[in-house]
């Protein structure tokens, strides 16, 4: 810790904090307000949306694809990201490596949709197939499979795809400019040492990576609650693949029901509160190290 | 570092004030549209005569995501001058909050009454206020066909659904597929079979047993909403008689699915939808002669008691605030000038009566206008007209679930539970 | 001679599997690109591998969608109105993100741990739920439809996840460089700007890409609070008008789709020489 004046922190905090409230803070009380209210916010409903929202079908569903997109989204995204960062440092294209599994983050939406469509898309097995998953298929004399359509694991898992597809991106650079910040002579000591670069990995580059890796993990998550442009383009939550923040969108701009729409984000905020316990354990832990 | 940093973000923020300060002049008119593509720049054309006449300058946004966008700007407070709405049930949504202007209050209602069926103008009202006009329709009840493949292989055309099941008994007995369809269109898959299912209540019931439909005044686990659901499941999921069967059905995407049609030989034969899929057909087949290589014919009659009657959907334009700018515009969009410009453009069929049938761009489309307007009865899209919860939400996933073989009860139940919720708000 | 062998064997794997990776990730972008220079007619027929076959066919080529693209949307206008929205709505928010990571990091002050917690929860509440709220307020305050205002909205809706990741980047730095330059008399703000700034590049340059690239490819926030007529509307607002309102002619898209994603990657690779090894260590040292 540095000391300062007591006035001098404010002074760097304030504009942020003034920031946040008036574009979330603000609007996430009015968020938790309107969700006590009916469709026009006009009448009071106690707690019907929440039931509401713990109680049909569609909504229990979309619960539990976000569990699974947890399940399989965040490791996957984190594991390759880190992957690729570590071993990308080690050879000489390393910014053409990069920059190939960066490019997904560059892709408008509307550009991914279009590119995923040439990957699942679906002809009859007579024709002459578009997409490149059923193109292979057909190479090898298989039927070809409407991937999107076959509930509820595979078309769940191809959409878990196109995230990770897009967001390993991501984790990459996190982690790379983490792993690039780590003195070299550790790693050459232990090089002399005669450690193997596995057990390097493990005993000395993790460890160090450990506070990042879970800032990447938590920022993984938060998108996984948040997922819904994905969902939204390819198949609308149709074929059990409906996620929560899809609903909520539905809700608040289709059926124009704020009541719900809010008592579903009002949820969201709620499935937040493990990450935050975790994330405070590591605040706690890093000043300790001080 | 820091300084030319903070350089550039002075030369941006003044850039930025300076070209944004320009506040909208008092003679401006916004307007928010569901148009893009080809169809915005037949708007702007449309819009040019006027903005000549008037000196209003129009900033005109056309999004698809006009839902979303308008929704915010509403309950904001800062909606548009004038507003394309996706549907007439939007417009009864934002009519019963007070937002639309009441237009009877300034236009000449007689001319309108001369002009426009009286369809258009009770669909166009709410609780006795004018708040809606119309400008253009698709039309919805038309099986389209490539004339030279029917030659080809003897086949005529059907003029009621049993020569049509006949017809597609004898393709298939001839080892070919009768039927593409197509139902995947991204965030709205599903719409193209609810338009199946209303062409078919159309023709099994009374118009006004379909208003009650529409209104939830029958129940979706009613007979006749069941016996609609079957008999499109007599096409739709018979394996046999839809290229590629209901996988394809459910993933190829309307646009694409008619291009069956045109494959040499064919994959399939015959495809339901509204006028507005000839635009796809000459983006894919820019070759093709509009009547000669291919056609429609209407869809056929079921129980012969109720004639041709036709599906529709159509363009409508609302008032949010009232300016004489604003004013201006409503005037201009209804008057068969402007639309004449507008169907020429975009092929859609005309909502008023004085539009000469000279100004559609080919035969094709004079024989939709003829097909809507002798038909026996007119009834707009159903799903636009339900609450957005079933009209863009259950209706349109139970397509897609009863197509991937779900039990007809168990989506007939799941669409009338979402109903009995979204129609009590 | 042999021991070049050797190594280049050990590395085999290393290399195979960031070329699978590599060759997985850019497939699809590939197939964007190839379907790109194809007429819908083709695209429709067949897939965008089949060009394989013939590759030097160049009549299965055609530049249409590009022209088109670059005809319709207007492109010098669309262009410079991203940036104008793009680029200050990236450096402001690093900026009061930098101080905030800054002073969250290293600044005793009450409260502290609690403005964490929210900060954290901040994270997950969704745009969309925020739009009427603040567009009530910007009607208000006039701002509405202007730069400024856009400004504002992405530097709010970005600072949640920039703070916190400078923030974990900026604790992580050695707290021996604290004690020394305080014991030296420097200000917090001196500190600030020639200590935490200069080690903290690698981080800046990760958070500047990606608050760039939300900036650069997001429509909602810029329909809201911008508005999509042409005299303020960014790429993306005009790219996707480009689709018919139907959805035909969609295949523009995949054309629209690159020329919007030159100057992000442009970016890239400039600030690649931003993540740079060791440049920890030195400073520490020095």
């Amino acid at each position: 810790m540095i000391r300062t004046k007591k006035i001098t922190p404010w002074l760097y905090i304030t504009p942020a904090i003034f920031l946040l409230f008036f574009f979330l803070v603000y609007p996430s009380i009015n968020t938790l307000y309107v969700s006590f209210f009916n469709y026009n916010s006009e009448i009071f409903m106690g707690i019907k949306n929440y039931l509401y929202c713990f109680t049909n079908e569609i909504m229990l569903n979309s619960f539990r694809n976000n569990a699974l997109w947890v399940i399989l989204f965040v490791p996957l995204t984190v594991s390759l990201g880190l992957v690729i960062a570590v071993l990308a440092d080690r050879v000489k294209y390393e910014s053409i490596a990069k920059s190939i599994i960066f490019m997904p983050m560059a892709i408008s939406f509307v550009g991914a949709g279009v590119i995923w469509k040439f990957v699942y898309a679906y002809r009859p097995a007579s024709a002459a197939q578009t997409g490149i998953l059923n193109a292979i298929r057909s190479f090898f004399q298989l039927e070809p499979l409407p991937w999107l359509i076959i509930r509820p694991w595979l078309n769940n898992f191809c959409l878990i795809m196109v995230g990770v597809w897009i967001w390993t991106g991501f984790c990459m650079v996190i982690l790379s400019a983490n792993y690039k910040g780590i003195p070299r002579e550790l790693l050459e000591a232990a090089r002399v040492d005669g450690a193997t670069e596995f057990k390097i990995f493990w005993k000395i580059i993790l460890p160090l990576m450990k506070p990042t890796l879970a800032v990447v993990a938590t920022t993984m998550t938060i998108n996984v609650l948040k997922v819904f442009d994905i969902v939204y383009v390819m198949t609308n939550g149709n074929f059990n693949t409906e996620v929560v923040a899809n609903r909520m969108y539905k809700e608040m701009f289709i059926f124009r029901n704020y009541g719900r729409a809010s008592a579903i984000a009002v949820i969201l905020l709620m499935l937040i509160i493990p990450m935050i316990i975790i994330n405070i354990q590591r605040f706690r832990e890093q000043e300790a190290i001080r | 570092m820091l300084k030319k940093i903070s350089f550039v973000i002075l030369v941006l923020l003044l850039i930025g004030m300076l070209t944004s300060s320009v506040f909208a002049a008092s003679n401006t008119l916004t307007i928010l549209g569901v148009w893009t593509g080809a169809e915005a720049e037949a708007f702007q054309k449309m819009m040019a005569p006027f903005e000549a006449e008037t000196g209003i300058k129009i900033e005109f946004t056309g999004t698809r995501d006009l839902p979303a966008i308008l929704t915010t700007q509403v309950e904001a407070g800062n909606p548009p001058d004038v507003s394309a709405l996706p549907n007439p049930g939007q417009m009864v949504e934002f009519a019963k909050a007070g937002k639309l202007v009441d237009l009877s209050t300034f236009m000449d209602m007689d001319v309108l009454q001369s002009d426009y069926s009286s369809t258009w103008l009770d669909l166009g009202t709410y609780k006795g206020k004018f708040c809606g006009v119309f400008i253009s329709a698709d039309l919805k009840s038309l099986v389209w066909y490539s004339p030279k493949a029917f030659a080809a292989g003897g086949y005529t055309i059907p003029t009621t659904w049993e020569e049509m099941i006949a017809l597609s008994d004898k393709m298939v007995a001839d080892g070919k597929t009768p039927w593409a369809i197509g139902f995947e269109s991204g965030a709205a898959s599903g719409w193209a079979g609810t338009d199946w299912i209303e062409d078919i209540m159309l023709r099994t019931v009374e118009p006004e047993v379909y208003d009650l439909w529409v209104s939830h005044g029958i129940s979706w686990l009613d007979d006749r909403v069941q016996r609609a659901f079957e008999l499109f499941g007599q096409i739709a999921l018979n394996e046999k008689y839809v290229y590629g069967g209901t996988n394809a059905e459910l993933t190829i995407n309307f646009g694409d699915s008619p291009d069956a049609l045109f494959t040499s030989p064919p994959n399939a034969y015959m495809h339901r939808q509204a006028t507005f899929i000839k635009s796809f057909i000459l983006d894919h087949f820019p070759n093709l002669v509009p009547g000669e290589d291919f056609d429609f014919f209407p869809f056929p009659p079921i129980d012969s008691q109720y004639g041709i009657p036709a599906l529709g959907a159509a363009d409508l334009f609302a008032m949010f605030n009232d300016t004489p700018e604003a004013r201006a515009f409503m005037e201009y969009i209804v008057s068969p000038e402007a639309q004449e410009i507008w169907v020429a453009e975009t092929g859609k069929l005309s909502a008023n009566k004085r539009v000469n049938p000279t100004a559609y761009p080919d035969d094709l489309t004079r024989k939709g206008a003829k097909i809507l307007s002798e038909a026996s009865t007119f009834r707009f899209d159903g799903s636009d007209l339900m609450p957005s919860a079933v009209g863009a939400g259950s209706f349109w996933t139970g397509i897609l679930d009863y197509v991937s073989g779900i039990p007809l009860m168990n989506v007939l139940m799941t669409i009338e539970t979402t109903a009995l919720d979204a129609y009590r708000k | 001679m042999i021991k070049k062998l050797i190594s280049m064997f050990s590395h085999g794997p290393l290399h195979l599997v960031i070329i699978m990776v590599a060759f997985i990730w850019i497939l699809p972008s590939v197939g964007l690109l190839i379907t790109s220079f194809r007429s819908s007619a083709d695209v429709a027929a067949s897939g965008w591998w089949t060009v394989f076959e013939h590759p030097f066919n160049f009549t299965r080529y055609t530049l249409e969608n590009y022209q088109e693209v670059i005809l319709k949307i207007g492109i010098g206008k669309a262009f410079l109105n991203t940036l104008l929205i793009t680029i200050p709505a990236t450096i402001i928010p690093i900026l009061i993100a930098s101080f905030a990571a800054y002073a969250f990091a290293w600044m005793e002050f009450p409260g502290r741990r609690l403005l964490f917690v929210i900060l954290v929860g901040l994270l997950v509440v969704p745009l969309q739920m925020t739009l009427i709220p603040v567009l009530r307020i910007f009607n208000k305050l006039g701002i509405a439809g202007t730069f400024p205002g856009i400004w504002l909205a992405h530097t709010g809706y970005g600072l949640p996840l920039i703070i916190y990741l400078l923030y974990n980047f900026i604790s992580g730095l050695p707290s021996e460089l604290f004690d020394s330059s305080s014991i030296d008399g420097a200000t917090p703000f001196q500190i600030f700007t020639r200590m935490v700034i200069p080690l903290s590049l690698p981080a800046l340059a990760s958070v500047t890409i990606f608050q760039f690239l939300w900036v650069w490819n997001d429509l909602l926030v810029a329909l809201v609070y911008l508005g999509g007529t042409p005299d303020v509307a960014p790429l993306t607002v005009r790219i996707s008008a480009l689709v018919g309102s139907y959805g035909q002619d969609w295949e523009l898209l995949t054309a629209a789709a690159f020329v919007s994603m030159a100057l992000p990657l442009v970016l890239f690779l400039g600030l690649q020489r931003y993540f740079v090894k060791g440049i920890l260590a030195g400073s520490v040292k020095g």
